[in-house]
């Protein structure tokens, strides 16, 4: 393993810890106001301070990060569970009309800028985590399905491919059997960046209002209150974002790491 | 080069078409009447009828569509249904700082990551190599609108070299506004910046490696002259690439970021809308926010081709 990779899984799991941590406990109900004590500089007390309700900054990135890396990793699995099918059933006739259906399809949704997609879907469905989480999550489809295809097409040349073709094997069966696992890697890499890639969507949506809602704190909602008060107060906004940056350097360092690692003539979608 | 432009041209149209259809039923299938929206839950019966026909309402499906798309071709982007003014002018109006916004940011970028690309790649493996490599997974990784809110902090606040936001207008000068799209710019300039120059330094690394940079060297050219002449030019390929994709994240970004800095751009126009619920403005910017993508890629596979005569043939 790398030095990029361990200081990546180093922070990684750093994050996911303070997530999970988060379930059962925090230095202060997250949500408890005590308006006396609000905007505080970081301090004993208070590690990072508290807001402008006098809530507990630390608490609440915590909790942030829960709700941040759930909607990332909820979107992620949505690419999942339809890319790879979609992509493995493209690339058992390529150039068939399936696989022309499915990867047309695909360029369409591609096409449209993620911001476009969640913009349409707020605006018609309202804005919500869960709309946030579908908009990242159609986003994610076409991504895993190009990366399975790809994968894919260059294992069906294969001679154990063509084997288990011989032996009888319908080509549905050696998608599941032979050609998935051997493009886990690739996929696990992708996911990593598409895992990260979903922080900074959910911090940007929140941010700008068309995601997480109050009172729920996610690090993008968290940024969006910060924005009016930074100037008296840059504690509020400069925590989040650190956060924010740990999760996805995190993530980041890691699937290039794991890249290298598994296979390193490997090629990933950066989107 | 026509076979291949003739192509790319349809398959553009087809792009546009689909997209337009799809953006179309989406907003159809949101809940709510805007004419009884605009008048108000007491609004006389025969008030709305005539207001749904002003704005068309109650022709067909397919009509409407058809009116939507025709529109549009002609320039004519429909009405605001809050503002009762025509979409078009409200973007156009809008444009004028998002696309400046827009382009000054690619600028920065193009400024930034081309010479600290090629300087990772000359010094590859070394201490210069690793530090820029490590505060491009810096800039890769700060959300832009966060970078934003600390430029203001530092530049604007505590230095007071710029305004922490606002907009004075282009019939101010070109320098205020130039100067007032600074911070902005340089905000969303720096993930892209980034991304930039990974992909030129894994470009250049790639290229360097070619025999043609090898008989370059051997014919008495410096490394400096070799990389000049031959190298850069042969890595361009995947960067523009990347530059093409940007402008639509650029753009994207701008939306976002207008929000920090109180530009008055298509960012604050499409957040108005969805709050009022003016769907027929959130429909035209989403179609022209696809359309731009849509054909900056499709220029991109042409710049491809015109660079790389071998892929005219490749589709």
């Amino acid at each position: 393993m790398s030095r990029g990779m361990w200081i990546g899984s180093v922070l990684t799991a750093l994050m996911l810890g303070l997530a999970l941590v988060s379930l059962v406990w925090t230095p202060y109900p997250y949500a408890q106001l005590d308006i006396p004590n609000k905007l505080l500089p970081p301090s004993l007390a208070h590690p990072m301070g508290t807001d402008h309700f006098g809530r507990d900054i630390l608490s609440m990135i915590m909790v942030g990060i829960r709700t941040s890396m759930g909607v990332a990793i909820v979107a992620v699995a949505i690419g999942l569970a339809f890319g790879i099918p979609l992509g493995l059933l493209a690339s058992q006739r390529k150039g068939g009309w399936v696989d022309e259906m499915i990867m047309r399809t695909n360029d369409v949704i591609f096409a449209f800028p993620l911001l476009a997609m969640a913009i349409l879907i707020t605006a018609v469905f309202g804005p919500s985590a869960t709309n946030a989480i579908i908009a990242f999550g159609l986003f994610n489809i076409p991504v895993f399905a190009r990366v399975t295809r790809g994968g894919a097409l260059s294992l069906w040349e294969r001679e154990f491919i063509f084997a288990a073709r011989v032996a009888g094997k319908s080509r549905l069966r050696i998608s599941a059997e032979h050609i998935l696992p051997n493009i886990l890697g690739i996929l696990i890499v992708q996911g990593t960046i598409q895992f990260a890639l979903g922080i900074q969507v959910e911090a940007a949506l929140s941010f700008v209002g068309l995601g997480v809602q109050p009172p729920t704190p996610s690090l993008g909602r968290m940024l969006a209150d910060a924005q009016t008060l930074v100037t008296i107060a840059p504690h509020i906004a400069i925590f989040p974002g650190l956060a924010i940056i740990g999760i996805v350097v995190g993530l980041n360092l890691m699937g290039d790491g794991l890249r290298d690692w598994l296979d390193p003539r490997i090629r990933v979608v950066r989107t | 080069m026509l076979r291949y432009t003739l192509k790319r041209l349809i398959s553009l149209v087809l792009s546009l078409a689909v997209a337009s259809l799809v953006i179309f039923a989406v907003i159809e299938i949101a809940p709510g009447d805007p004419a009884l929206f605009m008048l108000g839950v007491n609004a006389q019966p025969d008030t709305l009828a005539a207001l749904r026909t002003e704005l068309g309402l109650d022709a067909s499906k397919p009509d409407r569509y058809l009116a939507w798309v025709g529109g549009m071709l002609q320039g004519d982007f429909g009405t605001s249904y809050t503002y009762r003014t025509p979409v078009a002018g409200m973007i156009a109006d809008r444009l004028w700082v998002s696309l400046p916004l827009t382009i000054y940011a690619l600028v920065i970028s193009i400024l930034l990551a081309f010479p600290a690309g090629i300087y990772a790649a000359s010094r590859r493996g070394k201490m210069g190599d690793a530090a820029m490599m490590g505060t491009t997974q810096l800039g890769v990784a700060i959300p832009n609108f966060w970078f934003a809110m600390m430029l203001v902090l530092v530049f604007a606040v505590n230095l007071r070299w710029f305004n922490a936001g606002g907009f004075p207008g282009w019939d101010k000068g070109v320098w205020t506004g130039l100067h007032a799209l600074t911070l902005p710019a340089i905000a969303l300039a720096l993930p892209q910046a980034s991304i930039l120059a990974r992909v030129m330094r894994s470009a250049l690394l790639d290229v360097l490696g070619e025999d043609f940079m090898r008989t370059a060297r051997a014919k008495g050219l410096s490394r400096g002259q070799a990389l000049w002449r031959h190298g850069l030019r042969n890595a361009l390929i995947p960067v523009l690439t990347i530059i093409g994709l940007q402008v639509s994240f650029l753009l994207a970004g701008a939306i976002i970021i207008e929000q920090v800095f109180y530009l008055p751009g298509l960012g604050r126009l499409i957040f108005q809308s969805i709050n009022s619920r003016d769907l027929i403005v959130v429909e035209s910017v989403v179609m022209l926010l696809v359309f731009v993508v849509i054909t900056v890629n499709f220029l991109v596979d042409l710049a491809y081709a015109l660079v790389d005569p071998r892929l005219r043939t490749r589709t």
